[in-house]
């Protein structure tokens, strides 16, 4: 089983090289996350005035900032911060919107409609706004920013849920697991939810690259991770000053970073569909 | 003898897919003769319709001509290009095809449709293409076409958007028609009158028809010639009578065989070597059931209303005796699937009561029937065969699954080999257990279909249209296998179909519904020979037949 799974992977990734370079992509980048710390050249946070805003060069690859830090490490460890909230956001609102997205696409009727307007109501709103009356309401930590990006997140999740869950609700296996002495509780998280999973899982890598711009974006604007931490959307914020005076690596490099892990997750996400759609399976 | 008006010559058409180049059609030749209709018989993946779309030039991109030539009107179609290939669709050749709701533009009326058809091939004034496709709705036999031409295909029945298609399919007058299953999927009362109007049209205007069906019925009513192919290659060309009496070729003879007839047995339609044991099982007689049993299951009164609206289920009475098979016949909208729903407790009735074995379980809400203890005992086999099993189960899984939840099995020996058993029984080959749906084929699915039906040895099986999705050949081995299982098991049968030929060969009784009522009910044979009601009667002369004199020898004269 798990080596046939292997042998359609390569077969898939084969088919479409681009793939394989996004999967690169994203491992390296959780390599990065995982053992940043260890392989920085220098202390992300030691100021060192005298070193102050350097190009690039051999010794400092990205230059340094108006503090002397090395703009090349900030970035390596930057990296577990930036995934951590992306992922574990994008966890929850998978897990809760798969959950209530099937459930109001497997019932319908009147949670289906409750469910869709108050969504409708959250759509509606400007979400990056949301998110910062959530982060500014609920205080400036890394935990609420969590709690913001999977909150505005959420909407897409119920109503991707529920659009592929409703499609299949009157397939004949649904009703034949029914007939096998399913509950309609387990039909829905055991035989629909497994179903959707292909489709959720492009969703949700796609959603990875947003959900990093999004706490990047909320960092730039001051509601986020506080300095000196080093966070991809402060540092773009940070070296934004020093732009006209033509210090363009201090936000060159960082929008880079961001450039690579959105492109990364969006690429890996159309291959996945390949992989784990098992219709593809041959 | 004149030229004829299309002639294929040893025509290859070829797909490239995923695992290389496949071969659709290898080697066809045919003609047709201006004014013929003629029919282009065979099973799914015999290339009949690959050979009608690379007729028409409308091949998808990764179909290739590769060998052969189609002189329609003694030009090569296969290298026309541009303004000749506009000229040809249309206003030379046209094409019906098989789903009219989703080969029309849903946002665009129906007349509109019909005008544009007109514009693109004749310099006319709006006003002139207008009126003209009124004219066409009018041939058609839509009635009211004043209003039908502001209507928008969702507001039209299936029957009548096919006339719609039938109406911009023969706009321009075409020389040559391809009807590609024009009336598969219409109810079978529909299907007769859409296909009396397409022979009359065609017969009015001396256009040619191609008919290509799976159904050899059709084709013998209509079509005077009949071509039959296998697998991309073309295995016998006769008339009718002559294919139906003496056919020559061994796939023709498995055709004739298994499609029924007014008169067929179910051990008629396959061969000797499929038929295997089952000869002996048929001949033993029926246990008699002892005096007094009480029947199975006792349907009284059900009825079932839907939020809003008409009842589509009205007094439903019923009852089946164990061992019994009973027919279920109705059109579409019929309420059939509703009843079927409700006495395989899957959604509730409105009114009245189910009593199984003699308890009444029609008060059981359908949500918590997956903890009664008669869930076992009444079980279900659904419709379309690709659609009835779970794309991440593997065969073994879905067999599987019911003996996990009712059963109590674990995963284990004893698991394997009650799967093992009940694919042995259903003559699904023990080596395509691992494989996942998509590596199935259509007859082998409703096998795994059929296997987990049966799995936990259910005392009632209710079968929606089981076969619907089915080539005729396939068709015959799976009406074999569930009367074989009837008699064995004493498996009380609840046979839900619109098809009378296989309705009358199963079951001993039948019921026909409409409107969610019961119009007539009775023995099988007695009701389809004497039919009592004008529905029933309408419906058993819908059907198709093989025995060809009728339409044929009407057209003679």
């Amino acid at each position: 089983m798990t080596s046939t799974a292997l042998r359609h992977s390569i077969w898939i990734l084969r088919g479409n090289p681009l793939t394989g370079v996004a999967a690169a992509g994203v491992l390296s980048l959780i390599f990065i996350a995982i053992f940043g710390p260890w392989i920085v050249p220098y202390d992300p946070i030691a100021s060192n005035v005298s070193q102050a805003l350097l190009p690039p060069s051999a010794e400092h690859l990205a230059g340094t900032d108006q503090l002397g830090r090395d703009v090349f490490s900030r970035l390596i460890v930057a990296a577990r911060l930036d995934l951590a909230i992306a992922v574990s956001a994008v966890s929850l609102s998978f897990v809760l919107g798969a959950v209530v997205g099937s459930f109001c696409g497997y019932a319908a009727g009147r949670l289906d409609r409750t469910v869709g307007r108050f969504v409708d109501v959250m759509m509606a709103f400007p979400l990056f706004v949301l998110a910062m009356a959530m982060v500014a309401a609920l205080g400036n930590r890394v935990e609420n920013i969590i709690i913001a990006t999977a909150v505005i997140n959420l909407p897409f999740y119920i109503r991707f849920a529920r659009a592929e869950v409703n499609v299949r609700r009157n397939l004949g296996w649904v009703e034949a697991a029914r007939s096998s002495g399913e509950s309609h509780i387990s039909v829905v998280l055991r035989f629909l939810l497994p179903n959707i999973l292909p489709a959720m899982a492009v969703q949700m890598s796609l959603n990875l690259g947003w959900a990093i711009l999004n706490a990047a974006g909320l960092s730039f604007i001051g509601l986020g991770v506080k300095p000196p931490t080093p966070e991809w959307g402060i540092m773009v914020a940070e070296g934004a000053r020093f732009i006209s005076t033509g210090r363009w690596w201090l936000v060159a490099f960082p929008g880079l970073a961001l450039m690579l892990a959105v492109l990364c997750f969006n690429l890996l996400g159309d291959g996945m569909r390949d992989i784990l759609d098992p219709r593809m399976r041959t | 003898m004149t030229q004829p008006l299309l002639k294929i010559d040893n025509l290859h058409v070829t797909f490239s897919t995923r695992r290389g180049l496949v071969e659709a059609v290898r080697g066809v030749t045919l003609a047709v003769e201006p004014g013929e209709m003629l029919g282009l018989v065979g099973e799914s993946g015999s290339g009949k319709s690959v050979t009608g779309f690379a007729t028409t030039r409308l091949l998808d991109a990764a179909g290739r001509v590769t060998a052969g030539e189609i002189l329609f009107r003694g030009q090569d179609v296969t290298k026309l290009s541009g303004d000749d290939l506009r000229h040809l669709h249309g206003a030379a050749m046209s094409m019906i095809f098989q789903n009219p709701r989703s080969a029309l533009n849903p946002i665009r009326a129906v007349g509109q449709q019909i005008a544009d058809a007109i514009l693109t091939h004749k310099r006319i004034s709006k006003q002139a293409a207008h009126a003209e496709a009124l004219e066409l709705l009018r041939a058609v036999q839509i009635r009211d076409p004043e209003r039908r031409m502001a209507a928008y295909p969702h507001e039209l029945s299936g029957g009548m958007c096919q006339r719609v298609m039938i109406a911009i399919a023969i706009s321009c007058n075409p020389a040559l028609l391809i009807a590609d299953e024009p009336t598969t999927g219409l109810d079978v009362t529909t299907q007769k009158v859409v296909m009396d109007l397409l022979a009359d049209i065609a017969a009015a205007r001396g256009m040619a028809t191609i008919l290509i069906t799976h159904d050899l019925g059709l084709a013998a009513r209509y079509c005077r010639r009949i071509v039959v192919m296998e697998r991309g290659r073309l295995v016998e060309e006769a008339a009718p009578t002559t294919l139906f009496n003496h056919p020559r070729h061994p796939y023709t003879k498995r055709l004739v065989a298994a499609s029924p007839t007014a008169h067929s047995r179910i051990e008629d339609l396959v061969t000797e070597e499929e038929r295997g044991p089952y000869a002996e099982i048929v001949r033993k007689p029926k246990l008699p059931q002892a005096p007094g049993t009480p029947p199975l299951l006792v349907v009284q009164k059900l009825a079932k209303r839907f939020d809003q609206g008409a009842a589509a289920v009205a007094d439903f009475s019923m009852t089946i005796a164990a061992g019994e098979s009973v027919g279920l016949v109705g059109e579409s909208g019929s309420g059939k699937s509703t009843t079927s729903r409700m006495i395989c407790r899957l959604i509730d009735p409105s009114e009245g009561d189910i009593v199984f074995d003699g308890q009444s379980i029609g008060h059981v809400p359908s949500r918590d029937f997956h903890r009664s203890p008669f869930r076992k005992d009444i079980q279900m086999v659904f419709q379309d065969p690709n659609e009835s099993l779970n794309p991440r189960f593997t065969a073994h899984d879905c067999i599987a699954h019911p003996l996990k939840r009712l059963v109590g099995l674990r995963e284990g020996d004893a698991l394997r080999q009650r799967v093992e058993e009940c694919a042995q029984r259903v003559g699904l080959p023990l080596d395509l257990l691992p494989r996942f749906p998509h590596q199935l084929s259509g007859g082998q699915k409703a096998r795994v279909g059929i296997a987990r039906a049966i799995a936990c040895r259910p005392r009632l099986l209710v079968l929606d249209e089981p076969t619907a999705a089915l080539d005729v050949s396939v068709q015959a081995v799976v009406l074999q296998l569930l009367d074989r299982l009837r008699r064995e098991d004493n498996l009380a049968l609840l046979f839900v179909s619109h098809d009378l030929n296989v309705v009358r060969m199963l079951c001993e009784r039948t019921i026909v519904l409409r409107n969610g009522v019961i119009v007539e009910e009775g023995d099988s044979r007695a009701l389809f020979d004497n039919p009592k009601t004008d529905y029933t009667r309408e419906l058993v002369e819908a059907i198709p037949h093989i025995e060809i004199e009728t339409k044929l020898a009407a057209a003679a004269l």
